[in-house]
């Protein structure tokens, strides 16, 4: 443990956010222990400086970015504290990952209640965040599956928070970004399952109304996902192709026993059986233009209207969860440059207007989507909340220099479509709006009572992050 | 510790993807480094420029930010001779930026000296501006850049440096030094991803050229600044500005002792 820490030079840091399309650099801290923190919050005071709190820097945009200044990285501070196997209950500190959590508890029939596409995130990340996976409509963010968790404030104080206790902070720190305390420990109330596969279904729809449509049908699934060929056009336009899931019983399941054993839930070495994994961003990064894009997806459409119209099959649970760690730094085929993510989430009436909407003005400003994931959401009690009762659309964006002030451009012209549909964005993904956003995007209400708790956590504004400065400033 | 308030940054909150970068240029008021501020405003940089007269770095953010419409530049009275400044000045510089990618030295000064005059203050002069300031600010950067893993550092020396000569030892002395520092920042930091320029002007319209004997060749101080931002973006080692400084100096290096100490220049 580091009594006394100090700014040396040289622990300034290169960072970037998860797409690699945002560099930026500050002060890096690693704590090892929670009991270093008090000292790092006075080393900011004094040295009037701000902290952001940073994971596994998965976030899409600038959340775990604190430019010029110091940024927490608590990846460290990864120790599992208590494991009830009977009740599905753990205790972790913050730096542990959704990876660490799923292969400590799976063998003892127990699984991550909620989990992103990547399995690399920390859970006080994934809380911060208030992560959302391919089953919110049945699972709700993660938010919804902590017990309780325990926090240090800037002001000195060390709280708990449940539901019931402390409710208010409870709703406003999951959700909150890390801007008004660290958490410290976290308790989980983890999902029971009899085998680590699942039964999945996919099938092709020709159009945005039909994918919705079928969403809507299956929203009741254990998990549902919709993956959308954000370059087809005319009647074709938001054509897709739908996956549902749905946990297994262990009658069910022949092979439920073994799979439920870290070693059985593993990733295909191999892509199409060929290519070894680790290849995959170098040998697709020419691929990722416009053109080969189009014929990429038009082909995946195809083969998801024949080869696996309407195929059931089993997967492992990481192989059907984990998506985007089948290509190991999968983000770096976008290039030197990067990507963008922009989620936008629209209620369900308006969702089919909008969403054609929003793929137009890509297709029209040619920069399609090279990855469009559709989603169905309800709404959550947390206080800086995006969800809502429909659907949110996911889109990857590739970054060059030459496209990012058509891009901002682009994303400026989309954030009107949503505003004026009542729909929302998921700011944390956000990169492209402007300083004082948060109001048109949240609510004044939720704004102003997020403000006057971050007065009394954190009275000397201590916890920052760009986005933050960009979204409430 | 400086400073114990946060002071809120002087440069608006931007969306990261249009991000501009950022540069610091010690010795801005007037000369290659205003010039320099302002082309790389232009070329959309945001700039925090440094010098000891207030009013003249005042006057020239406020024509960069007119120019633009925006806040680009951003002006902070210092003088390089207070060492001990630097480290807290360096630390609230990349806080207001919010980081940084390009560092110019800029700062320096030509104490006439007769050529058979030696005064100890007038050589401490520009010493300390010329060398000892600009190693306090150098080291600074090299080391934010070498965590980092990325920058650009620039040293504005001078084609004085490539030799000694009988008119201005100590300035020659202080600017072979800061080539010296360059070259060794040079070697150490192009493995970590930083680039090292070191720019060598001829003679350039400035205030320091003021009272030079036998000018030729003169170019104005933007003229100097494009030199640079070509260098810089070229990622070019060393460059004189103007370009024929390259041949002349080649040809000074090469004269033997034995005729240079007979020359009068």
């Amino acid at each position: 443990m580091n009594p006394d820490p100090s700014l040396s030079l040289q622990s300034f840091s290169g960072l970037e956010n998860f797409g690699h399309s945002l560099r930026s650099s500050a002060w890096l801290h690693q704590p090892e222990q929670a009991g270093e923190l008090p000292a790092l919050f006075k080393l900011a005071r004094q040295q009037g400086l701000s902290i952001a709190l940073r994971g596994s820097g998965r976030s899409y945009g600038d959340a775990a970015l604190n430019s010029g200044q110091i940024v927490l990285d608590l990846r460290r501070l990864k120790r599992v504290l208590a494991w009830d196997p009977a009740r599905g209950r753990i205790t972790v500190e913050p730096g542990v990952t959704i990876e660490d959590l799923w292969n400590y508890v799976l063998a003892d029939g127990w699984w991550p209640p909620v989990v992103p596409g990547t399995m690399f995130p920390t859970i006080g990340g994934c809380l911060s965040a208030n992560i959302h996976g391919k089953n919110n409509w049945v699972a709700g963010p993660i938010g919804e599956h902590v017990l309780e968790f325990s926090a240090l404030l800037p002001n000195g104080r060390r709280v708990t928070c449940t539901p019931r206790k402390n409710g208010g902070l409870f709703r406003a720190m999951i959700g909150g970004l890390g801007m008004l305390g660290v958490f410290t420990s976290i308790t989980l109330q983890l999902k029971p399952i009899e085998s680590g596969r699942l039964e999945v279904n996919a099938w092709a729809e020709p159009n945005l109304e039909a994918m919705l449509a079928a969403i809507d049908a299956h929203k009741d699934c254990d998990y549902v996902v919709g993956w959308v060929d954000c370059t087809a056009g005319g009647r074709a336009l938001g054509r897709g192709q739908i996956h549902t899931a749905r946990y297994l019983h262990a009658a069910q399941d022949p092979q439920a026993e073994a799979s439920l054993r870290v070693d059985a839930q593993v990733l295909p070495a191999r892509m199409f059986g060929l290519v070894p994994r680790g290849w995959l961003p170098k040998l697709m990064a020419p691929f990722m233009n416009n053109l080969s894009v189009w014929a990429v997806n038009t082909a995946k459409y195809l083969a998801s209207r024949t080869i696996s119209h309407h195929k059931t099959y089993r997967q492992s649970l990481i192989e059907f969860n984990f998506l985007l760690d089948y290509i190991p730094g999968w983000e770096r085929s976008y290039g030197r440059d990067g990507l963008i993510q922009y989620q936008s989430f629209i209620p369900k009436v308006r969702a089919a207007e909008a969403f054609a909407e929003i793929l137009r003005l890509c297709q029209k400003a040619g920069l399609p989507s090279y990855l469009g994931v559709l989603k169905r959401h309800r709404p959550d009690p947390f206080l800086l909340t995006h969800a809502l009762d429909g659907y949110s659309l996911a889109l990857d964006f590739k970054v060059t220099p030459a496209n990012r002030a058509r891009l901002s451009a682009l994303a400026a012209e989309l954030d009107e479509v949503v505003l004026a549909a009542g729909g929302r964005l998921y700011f944390v993904k956000d990169s492209t709006l402007r300083a004082g956003s948060a109001k048109r995007f949240l609510g004044r209400r939720a704004v102003a009572e997020f403000k006057k708790l971050k007065t009394k956590t954190d009275p000397h504004n201590l916890l920052q992050s760009d986005l933050y400065r960009r979204w409430f400033d | 510790m400086p400073q114990t308030k946060t002071t809120p940054s002087r440069f608006p909150a931007e969306p990261p993807l249009l991000r501009r970068p950022r540069a610091v240029i010690v010795g801005a008021s007037s000369g290659i480094g205003a010039a320099l501020a302002a082309r790389l405003a232009a070329e959309g940089y945001r700039v925090a420029v440094l010098a000891r007269n207030k009013a003249r770095l005042s006057a020239l953010c406020e024509d960069i930010n007119r120019a633009h419409g925006e806040a680009r530049a951003a002006a902070y009275t210092h003088d390089v001779t207070d060492l001990k400044a630097i480290p807290a000045l360096f630390q609230r510089l990349v806080k207001d930026l919010g980081g940084m990618d390009l560092f110019v030295y800029c700062a320096g000064v030509t104490v006439p000296v007769k050529i058979d005059e030696f005064d100890t203050h007038k050589d401490q002069q520009m010493l300390q501006t010329n060398l000892a300031g600009a190693l306090a600010w150098l080291g600074c950067a090299a080391a934010l850049f070498q965590g980092a893993g990325r920058g650009q550092l620039v040293g504005i020396s001078s084609v004085a440096g490539d030799r000694g000569r009988v008119l201005n030892p100590a300035y020659n002395a202080s600017k072979a030094g800061l080539d010296a520092y360059l070259e060794g920042l040079r070697n150490r930091l192009t493995r970590r991803g930083v680039h090292v320029l070191t720019v060598k002007p001829g003679f350039v319209d400035t205030d320091q050229l003021k009272g030079s004997p036998r000018t030729f060749g003169v170019i104005s101080p933007e003229k100097a600044a494009d030199g640079i931002w070509k260098a810089l973006r070229a990622r070019q080692q060393l460059v004189y500005v103007p370009w024929f400084w390259r041949y002349i100096m080649l040809v000074i290096r090469l004269v033997p002792s034995f005729i240079f100490r007979r020359l009068s220049f």
